[in-house]
């Protein structure tokens, strides 16, 4: 090649790569290297961009998506092609059902040889296409610049999501004049920033301002648009009660007087009273999940329904929706606000503090002192140490992923990072790490099943390797516990492969110099969340709970809303046998 | 009811197999769906049919939109336009049959582009239904092979490719009548 061009400067496929990346502000990539981004890894030496060594490649994408939610930022994958990059898939997957946006960058076989089953060579474009919101095969260094400037912007505009970027050996090999100012994305037919017509506001204030029993759904919308205060202020202003999806959790004050707690399948029972009895339902940020809406044919039958989304395919997808506003939440309700009259509503509100009814007496909290470490009180003493912090809590899926929701109070978005739409085990401990590296001022704790640890506990490497100080609390009930819980209420108690078998956790991670401890004791889960946060460094914490819990109240998968299995308490039954 | 839609594509390799995917993860059945270049060669023109309700349509629509590649999405359904599809059929006609199949392929104003000793290769270009009758008045005499391209559609008059490619926000209004969102 000559260089012709003045100024431009030459350089390798690889060497524009990380300088793209460096350019799009990344400070920080999980990766694994491997014969098809070898160069890419060459080239690693000139960049100022951290590599996080991983130790299996569904780490990575967890990392990277870990890394998204806590700070906001793109979070970026590195891995090599064939098996390396079809690791990537469960983590992509992830992403691309919580709207989360990550770049993942593959090395893919040279371009000549592609379709020759080389060694190593997958589709992954064909692979990821159905699970990311847009990917690209690279075959030429000089596609490189302007595919890694889309890539960014895909992932992070709009409703975010993830974007796998496949880079054959060649085009990372081979070295051509890069220009970032030339390589604007060209994307004709994207289109990121829809805004509702003002007829449809006009719609929506009219139905605000006639509902008597309204109730905000309040989804992961909100935190992705940054839209925190506009909800706050337009619930106090409208005197409107707010219900949390678990995605949601964080995106409005736990302690807010307005704040009702979770929707759902495990949600309080008064919040699902409450939404089956409204009649308007604000869904902010938030898709009408199955989990979330049970039955449809019974879900909130007498509520009208404004739907505020930025993406138009959620639009009456689950629910049927009488007004919707399609555009970025903050923006929508920032044109809102001004609009919204002042509306006392405290008939209403009263309404939902009598549907609160035995609750509280059903709680495992209240209830008597069995003698028995429940994974409530882990989760219930946990939150009263850690709340004052910057704290960020990362769970996996089960049991323990609900109980976190319940008894973990969050009063900040970003404070709890969880898999919900695909619910992905082994999502923590990879995830946990990634809010580390974007938040290393941040208290970062890992809740954590004893099954789900076991997908990715290789990761304890990457936090010794990485020093870390990454807390880990291990709900350790020795059963696959949500699916024993299925089998418990579903299937006759047959426990068919549930019951674990579990290596010692805590030799585990002194194995790798992990301080690590065992809690059987209710009295002794304070003073180790206290020891393991004064320990300079990342500590193991193996919490071993009642077998045999369950998660109250639930409903069903295809119940209604309302119908939902509570916790059977001595102190209700006494009561309503007087 | 069948929904026919018209959609602009970026004419980038692997565009069909993602508006292809597409339809079948969000589990809609297509009917037929043809693909072709356009006026413009940066633009590939889809015409993509697939039995809907309104409301399925209208998310069949956005969905086509998440696609980063797709330009345009027009729903014509209900739209003044020209639909065609091709058909080849060769039918048996021996020599006493052969007269027969020749008046019916002209009242349909098809043409014969093939005579063999024991067959007669038919083309018919038309509206779905137009082939379908012919196809019926054959089958008596033996189809012995058929192909059909699947239909191709234009809306009539006021021309909407343009928009395609000059302008970020597509020509909603003359896509969709009452979508509920704007684009």
């Amino acid at each position: 090649m000559s260089d012709k061009n003045t100024g431009a400067a030459k350089m390798t496929g690889a060497g524009i790569l990380w300088e793209c990346l460096e350019r799009e502000g990344v400070k920080h990539v999980f990766g694994y290297p491997g014969g098809a981004i070898l160069p890419a890894y060459d080239a690693l030496k000139h960049s100022k961009i951290h590599h996080v060594l991983v130790r299996h490649e569904q780490g990575a994408t967890h990392m990277a998506d870990g890394y998204a939610r806590a700070s906001g930022q793109v979070g970026v994958a590195v891995a090599t092609s064939g098996p390396g990059a079809t690791n990537m898939v469960t983590g992509i997957a992830t992403a691309m059902l919580d709207s989360s946006p990550i770049v993942c960058i593959t090395g893919q076989v040279g371009s000549k040889l592609i379709g020759s089953d080389a060694f190593q060579e997958t589709d992954i474009t064909g692979v990821t296409l159905p699970i990311t919101k847009h990917n690209y095969l690279v075959t030429h260094a000089s596609e490189v610049a302007r595919t890694i400037r889309e890539a960014f912007y895909v992932a992070r505009s709009g409703r975010p999501g993830p974007v796998l970027v496949d880079i054959t050996k060649d085009a990372q090999q081979t070295t051509c004049d890069f220009d970032w100012e030339a390589a604007k994305p060209q994307l004709p037919g994207y289109r990121p920033d829809l805004s509702p017509e003002p007829k449809e506001y006009e719609q929506a204030l009219e139905l605000i301002h006639n509902a008597k029993r309204p109730v905000i759904l309040a989804g992961h919308g909100i935190v992705i648009s940054g839209a925190m205060n506009e909800v706050r202020e337009f619930a106090e202003r409208a005197g409107i009660p707010v219900a949390m999806t678990l995605l949601g959790i964080g995106a409005f004050p736990a302690a807010h007087p307005l704040n009702l707690g979770m929707m759902g399948m495990h949600g309080e029972a008064w919040v699902n009273h409450t939404i089956q009895e409204a009649d308007l339902l604000l869904a902010f940020g938030m898709r009408f999940d199955d989990r979330v809406t049970g039955n449809l044919k019974t879900y909130a039958p007498n509520a009208k329904k404004i739907h505020v989304e930025i993406d138009p395919a959620e639009i009456n997808k689950n629910v049927k929706v009488d007004v919707a506003l399609v555009g970025d939440l903050r923006e929508v309700l920032n044109e809102l606000m001004p609009k919204v009259e002042s509306i006392d509503r405290s008939e209403w509100l009263d309404f939902i503090d009598k549907l609160k009814g035995d609750s509280a007496v059903r709680d495992i909290q209240n209830l008597p002192d069995s003698g028995h470490l429940y994974a409530a009180h882990v989760i219930n003493d946990l939150w009263r140490e850690t709340r004052d912090g910057d704290t960020v809590v990362v769970t996996d899926v089960g049991q323990h992923q609900m109980w976190e929701a319940q008894y973990y109070k969050h009063e900040k978005a970003r404070s709890l990072i969880t898999s919900g739409g695909l619910g992905t085990m082994g999502f923590a401990l990879p995830a946990a790490i990634g809010a580390k590296v974007a938040r290393p001022e941040a208290e970062v704790w890992v809740v954590v099943g004893d099954g789900g640890f076991q997908m990715t506990m290789a990761e304890l490497a990457t936090i010794v390797q990485e020093n870390l100080k990454v807390h880990i609390a291990i709900i350790n009930n020795g059963y696959l516990g949500m699916v024993r819980q299925w089998q418990e209420f579903f299937y006759d108690r047959n426990y068919a492969a549930t019951p674990l078998l579990n290596p010692d956790f805590a030799k585990l991670g002194e194995a790798y110099c992990i301080r690590s401890m065992t809690i059987t004791d209710r009295a002794q889960v304070v003073p180790s969340v206290r020891a393991a946060r004064e320990h300079d460094g990342p500590v193991l914490m193996n919490f071993r709970v009642e077998q045999e819990d369950s998660v109250y109240p639930m409903v069903a998968a295809g119940a209604a809303l309302h119908e939902m299995i509570r916790r059977p308490s001595k102190i209700v039954e006494t009561a309503e046998d007087e | 009811m069948l929904n026919t839609f018209v959609v602009y594509v970026e004419n980038k390799p692997g565009v069909l197999t993602r508006v292809a995917s597409l339809f079948r993860r969000r589990a809609f059945n297509i009917d037929s769906l043809t693909v072709g270049r356009t006026e413009k060669p940066e633009v590939s023109r889809m015409t993509i049919t697939v039995d809907a309700d309104r409301d399925q349509a209208r998310r069949i629509e956005a969905n086509l939109y998440k696609l980063v590649n797709v330009l345009l999405v027009e729903n014509i359904t209900n739209q003044p336009s020209i639909v065609r599809d091709l058909a080849m059929i060769k039918v048996a006609a021996t020599h006493e049959a052969r007269s027969h199949v020749l008046e019916l392929a002209s009242v349909f104003r098809a043409r014969v582009v093939d005579v063999a000793p024991e067959s007669l290769t038919i083309e018919i270009t038309g509206a779905e239904d137009k082939i379908d009758g012919l196809l019926e008045v054959l089958r008596p005499y033996g189809v012995l092979e058929m192909v059909r391209t699947g239909i191709v559609a234009m809306r009539r008059g006021k021309s909407s490719s343009g928009d395609a490619v000059s302008s970020r926000n597509g020509d909603q209004a003359a896509g969709g009548d009452d979508v509920a969102y704007s684009v």
